[in-house]
């Protein structure tokens, strides 16, 4: 039997590339599935021997149609969607899309859960960062941080586990609180990891931030000016690098972050380096938070117990009194009942501002939930940052940007 | 300071602006005319330099405006945001100019819009869809298109060939159960919303 | 002797086994899988973890993660494959060389996951064949690691001699 040969598409490249370029240029396709791990983005270049002189970015290999779904589920129904957009830090997530919510529903929460959420997204920027900065050092050639970064993150999850059941995509809150509260000793043991991590980061950073190759391979690349910054829409730690002072926990605290004293990392030049480098330091103004969260811990309930179409009630009255039965059969049916109106809040995860807008016709299914994902606005300076340099550099550059695929595409 | 001087500053002369309402953030109402020259005084005048997000909304095909364009932007100075609400005229073919040049950010943000609601947005430098592929033939976030998608070949047709695979309407049996709170209590079981079902069975009598 | 074991005591064999050839051919494949990972999305993040020091995936022979398709074995999908990506995943698929088999790891490779919905393909099986499918969101390492001793029993089990002289399946481009 024999086996028809057929033509092979390379899709849209040979036509841009018959028609656009120029002389002795060279389309290179770097595809979706390639081994910078940041997920599947595609980046249609055009070269001149090993000079970049355009750079387009193809997205929506990843899109899974969030804000559809989002559509036609209740609000603690899309828990777990949020978890998946950045997958390296879910909690932050999550966070964010309850306070969103709650905005809406103009809920005011206990002190205790505001501190837990407060814990957990710092030990998930933690989480987040740590990653990036491992593959960071892996896309540059580095193997070992990968490996060191890997081993502090193994043993975050172990006390995600230990909190939500979940290592990563944890759907930890609820729409007017927390899903369960503290578990005993896990404070304890958090303190305890917290301790632990400086001498890991300094292991690191011996390893990368006075490594030679590493400045040649970072220093002076990807030069994002404050101007672009801004203009292009970019917020986190890439804005923070390129020296602008904007920082959502300082600038419009939620969540009780204004209790905590912490500085805000910010570069100077702009470069692949300096972007390293605030990650690294938020690191450790991360674990200065979680240690005044753990110092300050206050008691009290975990959740909005006055929320009462919102918040299912604790399972022991539901199973004994006939009220809060019914009220949690109304929250799981119908959905947390939310007034009419809309609200935006933006919440500074790990990788940006990540911001919900929500409609709300009311009822327990929102009516339009627009997810502005940091990765998507980071990924927007590409067009005009990569053309300039070499290949080699746009794996240092994709890695120093941290984006993930997930929150890109929703 | 976003106060009352704020809001009657920026509506002075500007016929066609209107405040919607203050509660989470200024809201305001424009339309598509005008929207570049408010931004542009916003960027430059009012410190409103960051575009944050760019989306639309869509109110239903009987609604009187069918698609509004809602642009959020921030101040650094101010520390706040401001929400612009802008009405598409046109309900079968909604136009809005392009900020991408006001705002380079809002060049992927209008690509996204055009690609999940059809707006198209005049002057942009490169109108194409983005998350979807560029064949694909709907508009997914309108709302009357199922979630489940509607059947149209696979974007690769030599890949659909060898292995018979077809962008088929996702089955929805078994889906997330909502419950209706409108109407009769005795059909607010939970049923999954969208009820484009892939399977059918002939009932038993 | 009641012993499930393959032992071999060369004072009394000799220096030469006797066995079947699709034993031997079994045997080496299944103990040097190199797997190509095809991370797309979250599970993509369990993939390295269980390549990471705690589950270690080294001690299986797989650690050669290796982002070509011509050098690898094992087609690892994780994550989430939208009808975009569909072509890819199946284009990569044909460019590995025989013998090749496919891991479906998680729920969205496996049926399309949580997200049922007009841009995700439900289930990678639409567009290459699948040899073992791995449940969970995301799977944890060590379910990773069952599922790839799995794939080493059914490597095992092969006919590989006469695979050889098998027609390979339509590729989509040469």
């Amino acid at each position: 039997m024999s086996k028809t040969v057929k033509e092979v598409q390379i899709g849209d490249v040979g036509a841009q590339a018959a028609s656009r370029m120029d002389g002795d240029r060279m389309a290179l396709n770097v595809g979706p599935s390639h081994p910078t791990t940041h997920g599947v983005l595609r980046l249609i270049m055009e070269l001149d021997g090993d000079l970049i002189t355009r750079c387009e970015p193809v997205l929506g290999y990843l899109h899974r149609g969030d804000e559809k779904i989002a559509e036609n589920m209740t609000y603690n129904q899309f828990v777990p969607y949020t978890d998946r957009l950045d997958y390296l830090a879910p909690l932050a997530n999550n966070v964010a899309y309850a306070i969103t919510v709650e905005k809406l529903a103009g809920i005011e929460l206990p002190e205790r859960c505001e501190a837990i959420r407060v814990l957990v997204c710092e030990m998930a920027r933690i989480s987040s960062h740590l990653l990036g900065m491992g593959v960071f050092g892996m896309d540059a050639g580095a193997w070992t941080p990968f490996m060191y970064t890997f081993t502090e993150r193994e043993k975050l999850y172990s006390l995600f586990e230990e909190l939500t059941g979940a290592r990563f995509t944890t759907s930890y809150t609820r729409i007017g609180g927390v899903a369960r509260d503290l578990p005993e000793g896990w404070l304890s043991k958090v303190e305890k990891f917290v301790d632990e991590l400086p001498q890991a980061i300094d292991e690191v950073e011996k390893l990368l931030t006075r490594n030679r190759i590493f400045l040649d391979r970072t220093e002076g690349i990807g030069t994002i000016s404050k101007e672009d910054a801004i203009a292009f829409g970019i917020t986190g730690p890439n804005l923070r690098a390129s020296g602008v002072d904007l920082d959502l926990r300082k600038d419009r605290p939620y969540s009780g972050y204004e209790k905590y004293e912490f500085d805000v990392p910010i570069g100077t030049r702009g470069d692949c380096y300096d972007r390293y480098l605030v990650r690294i330091e938020e690191v450790r103004q991360s674990i200065l938070i979680i240690k005044q969260v753990i110092a300050s811990m206050p008691g009290g309930l975990w959740y909005a117990e006055d929320a009462k179409k919102i918040f299912a009630p604790p399972k022991e009255q539901i199973m004994t009194n006939m009220e809060e039965l019914i009220q949690n059969f109304m929250i799981v049916t119908e959905g947390p009942q939310i007034p009419p109106g809309e609200v935006y809040f933006e919440a500074e995860n790990p990788k940006g501002a990540l911001g919900f807008y929500l409609v709300s016709k009311g009822g327990g299914v929102p009516y339009r939930l627009k997810i502005r994902a940091p990765s998507f606005c980071n990924l927007s300076i590409l067009e005009k940052l990569v053309p300039g340099h070499m290949l080699s550099d746009i794996t240092v550059i994709l890695g120093s940007l941290d984006f993930v695929m997930g929150e890109c595409d929703r | 300071m976003i106060d009352e001087d704020f809001v009657s500053l920026l509506l002075k002369g500007r016929e066609y602006l209107s405040v919607l309402h203050q509660e989470d953030c200024l809201t305001l109402q424009s339309d598509p005319a005008h929207i570049i020259d408010l931004c542009t005084h916003l960027r430059d005048e009012q410190t409103f330099d960051l575009l944050a997000d760019l989306t639309a909304i869509d109110q239903g095909e009987d609604a009187s405006t069918r698609f509004i364009v809602v642009v959020h932007l921030y101040s650094l100075i101010h520390k706040s945001y401001l929400r612009i609400h802008v009405n598409c005229l046109d309900n079968l073919n909604p136009e809005v100019p392009s900020l991408s040049g006001v705002f380079p950010a809002a060049n992927w943000h209008e690509r996204e819009t055009f690609d999940m609601f059809g707006i198209s947005f005049t002057e942009h430098p490169n109108l194409k869809r983005i998350l979807m592929w560029d064949e694909y033939p709907y508009y997914p976030l309108r709302k009357e298109f199922p979630l489940a998608g509607i059947e149209v070949p696979l974007p690769a047709a030599d890949v659909s060939e060898v292995t018979g695979a077809n962008v088929d309407p996702a089955p929805m049996m078994g889906g997330p159960f909502v419950s209706s709170s409108n109407g009769r209590l005795s059909e607010a079981e939970p049923r999954g919303k969208d009820e484009s079902w892939t399977e059918d069975t002939e009932k038993l009598l | 002797m009641y012993s499930n074991e393959v032992g071999y005591n060369s004072k009394i064999e000799g220096e030469v086994i006797v066995t079947r050839a699709d034993a031997v051919v079994n045997w080496i494949r299944k103990h040097s899988v190199w797997p190509m990972p095809m991370g797309l999305a979250c599970c993509a993040i369990e993939l390295m973890a269980s390549a990471a020091s705690r589950y270690d995936i080294s001690r299986f022979g797989m650690e050669v993660m290796r982002f070509s398709p011509r050098q690898s074995d094992c087609m690892i999908v994780a994550g989430t494959v939208t009808y975009k990506m569909a072509e890819v995943v199946r284009r990569i698929y044909d460019q590995m060389g025989d013998p090749k088999w496919v891991v479906a790891m998680g729920a969205c490779a496996s049926t399309g996951g949580m997200y049922r919905s007009y841009a995700v393909m439900q289930g990678v099986d639409n567009v290459v064949p699948v040899d073992v499918y791995v449940s969970g969101c995301p799977p944890r390492p060590e379910a990773l690691l069952d599922a790839m001793m799995k794939l080493q029993d059914k490597i095992g089990n092969e006919p590989a001699v006469k695979n050889l002289s098998k027609e390979p399946v339509t590729s989509v481009a040469s």
